[in-house]
């Protein structure tokens, strides 16, 4: 579905070059949920920019679905097969009424009328915001204009989407809507999720996780895999579950524990066989 | 410094067909030097009650009374409250405006009729509090520095002030993790050693539960739960319902209670829980 070839991403101006991404070698499988991580500066939303091609690789190339990001003509399909959500819910709605805002991608397109009711109609039932779509987009929460930018995205009947901290300014309630959504996206339409976030119980729900790390790929494995490496991670300033960095602290203590737990079960499960 | 909230109501639209009620007859007292966490989600009163406390707002009814002085008083200088109160807001550094990183920071205390030289002590004070080196930085734009970097000079402006209650609302939202702690290890730090009063916004159960002493639940503009960390946390069911939850360690805890394992009640902090589940596990080992 994404195939990144030694891709290599330098920012330069006249006054200073700053290298974003060194090298980085990732290959992502149609319907796989792939959590990215790193922390701030590291490279993950250059990633994503290279992903859907607002950014060209200096080095390498970027396909998606086997187009080159870097050919002109392409751009726009490969953006409706890869879409975009960002962090900020207001930088991103365009319309005064949830329906149109949806709308706006479809009609792009060229589609006839019926086409694109059809598609924002079951675009804004893939989010659960269908009871919404008269309302302006100011009355929505935050979580709920976000589902609002995925619908949108939705409406372009994309194969893979890309979300740079859709959760990073929303309530507990908010980023819980918006991470069922993408799960259930994955899971029901088989669309291929790229999320980038900086909270350890999101990534937990990826199938696969790629730490980051001065524009390379230090980590890549399943989740499991990925955060037993807890020492590693915390060097890297980044967090891990509370429960897995428990079980990594009672194995330090001596403890015979599974160190690659990511939830409350399997760690009650694990504490009642020490029992 | 403490605070008396006594019988405080805010109605929005009063006498229109919009009428909200906001805060519904909050009473509280918060004591000098403590370290407070405010918790509800979004609309549950939080941002409107800590704007209150720094006379933004004038209630529709009530009194709050900061150390003695009735600040809903209408004579009251707003520059007075300020001085004692000060308020960081969410995503402060949308507000940062000046040319340098100095300037930004001394905008609130030169309003204050103080010397250069008392102004320029708070400047490197508030930045020294904020770990952004005065040298490197005082003459650089704050446009120029990274987001946690802009965070930490718009809450230095704040503390320039040398205020005597530090409220901040959600001061870590959008930070990488590293950012988070720094910011909060900060906060701790001028906590403990300026023993001034922090209130604490945050949607993080498991930063209020590492930090603060307790915690204010609002919930519907009321104030739903009030106590000790260690009490606010056994209502989980009620938390849940009001769409927050507990650190995930205490889920684990409640989980190992619900199959009859016995855990102190008084286990809150990761630490508490690492000890009691060491005792459990060695003591049965034995």
């Amino acid at each position: 579905m994404i195939k990144i070839q030694q891709v290599g991403y330098t920012y330069e101006t006249s006054e200073y070059k700053s290298i974003a991404i060194e090298m980085i070698d990732l290959h992502v499988e149609k319907g796989d949920f792939v959590a990215v991580i790193g922390h701030n500066g590291s490279g993950k939303s250059t990633l994503a920019k290279l992903i859907n091609g607002i950014l060209l690789p200096t080095e390498g190339n970027v396909f998606v679905a086997g187009m080159n990001t870097k050919d002109d003509k392409l751009i726009w399909e490969i953006r409706k097969t890869a879409g975009m959500v960002f962090q900020n819910p207001d930088n991103q709605i365009v319309a005064t009424v949830v329906e149109e805002d949806v709308a706006f991608g479809p009609e792009n397109l060229g589609l006839p009328q019926f086409m694109i009711r059809e598609r924002v109609d079951s675009a804004l039932a893939q989010v659960g915001m269908s009871e919404h779509m008269k309302k302006p987009p100011y009355l929505l929460s935050g979580g709920q204009k976000q589902r609002v930018a995925i619908a949108g995205i939705l409406a372009m009947k994309p194969d893979c989407i890309v979300l740079d901290e859709p959760t990073a300014m929303l309530d507990p309630v908010g980023r819980k809507e918006v991470m069922e959504t993408i799960e259930k996206l994955n899971r029901d339409e088989n669309i291929t999720v790229i999320h980038i976030t900086h909270f350890m119980e999101e990534a937990i729900k990826a199938k696969r996780v790629v730490v980051i790390e001065e524009g390379k790929v230090i980590i890549d494995g399943t989740p499991n895999e990925v955060f037993k490496e807890v020492a590693k991670l915390q060097d890297m300033g980044l967090d891990v579950p509370q429960v897995t960095l428990m079980a990594y602290h009672l194995r330090n203590s001596g403890i015979n524990i599974k160190e690659d737990i990511l939830t409350v079960e399997e760690m009650v499960e694990e504490i009642c066989q020490l029992l | 410094m403490s605070i008396i909230i006594e019988n405080l109501s805010y109605i929005y639209d009063l006498g229109t067909p919009f009428e909200t009620t906001a805060l519904d007859n909050i009473s509280i007292n918060i004591d000098q030097g403590e370290f407070i966490g405010l918790i509800g989600h979004t609309g549950s009163g939080k941002s409107t009650l800590i704007q209150h406390m720094n006379g933004l707002i004038k209630p529709t009814e009530g009194k709050i009374i900061v150390n003695g002085v009735d600040i809903t008083d209408k004579k009251i200088k707003l520059s007075e409250i300020r001085k004692k109160v000060g308020l960081v807001f969410q995503y402060p550094e949308y507000q940062l405006f000046e040319e340098t990183v100095y300037k930004d920071i001394a905008f609130g205390p030169s309003n204050l009729n103080l010397s250069d030289s008392e102004i320029d002590k708070r400047v490197r004070y508030a930045m020294d509090i904020v770990n952004i080196d005065f040298n490197e930085y005082k003459d650089k734009s704050p446009f120029e520095l990274s987001g946690g970097q802009k965070r930490r000079v718009a809450i230095a402006g704040v503390l320039a002030m040398e205020p005597e209650v530090l409220i901040l609302d959600e001061p870590t939202a959008g930070l990488d993790p590293r950012g988070r702690d720094e910011i909060l290890n900060q906060i701790k730090r001028l906590h403990s050693e300026k023993k001034i009063t922090v209130i604490l916004v945050s949607h993080s159960m498991e930063d209020i539960a590492r930090l603060v002493d307790r915690i204010i639940v609002m919930h519907q503009g009321k104030i739903e739960i009030v106590g000790p960390k260690e009490l606010v946390f056994r209502h989980a069911q009620r938390l849940e319902e009001i769409g927050l939850g507990l650190p995930q360690i205490l889920y684990l805890v409640n989980a190992l209670r619900e199959k009859n394992i016995e855990i102190d009640s008084n286990a809150i902090s990761f630490e508490a829980v690492k000890a009691e589940l060491i005792r459990l596990v060695g003591v049965r080992n034995d």
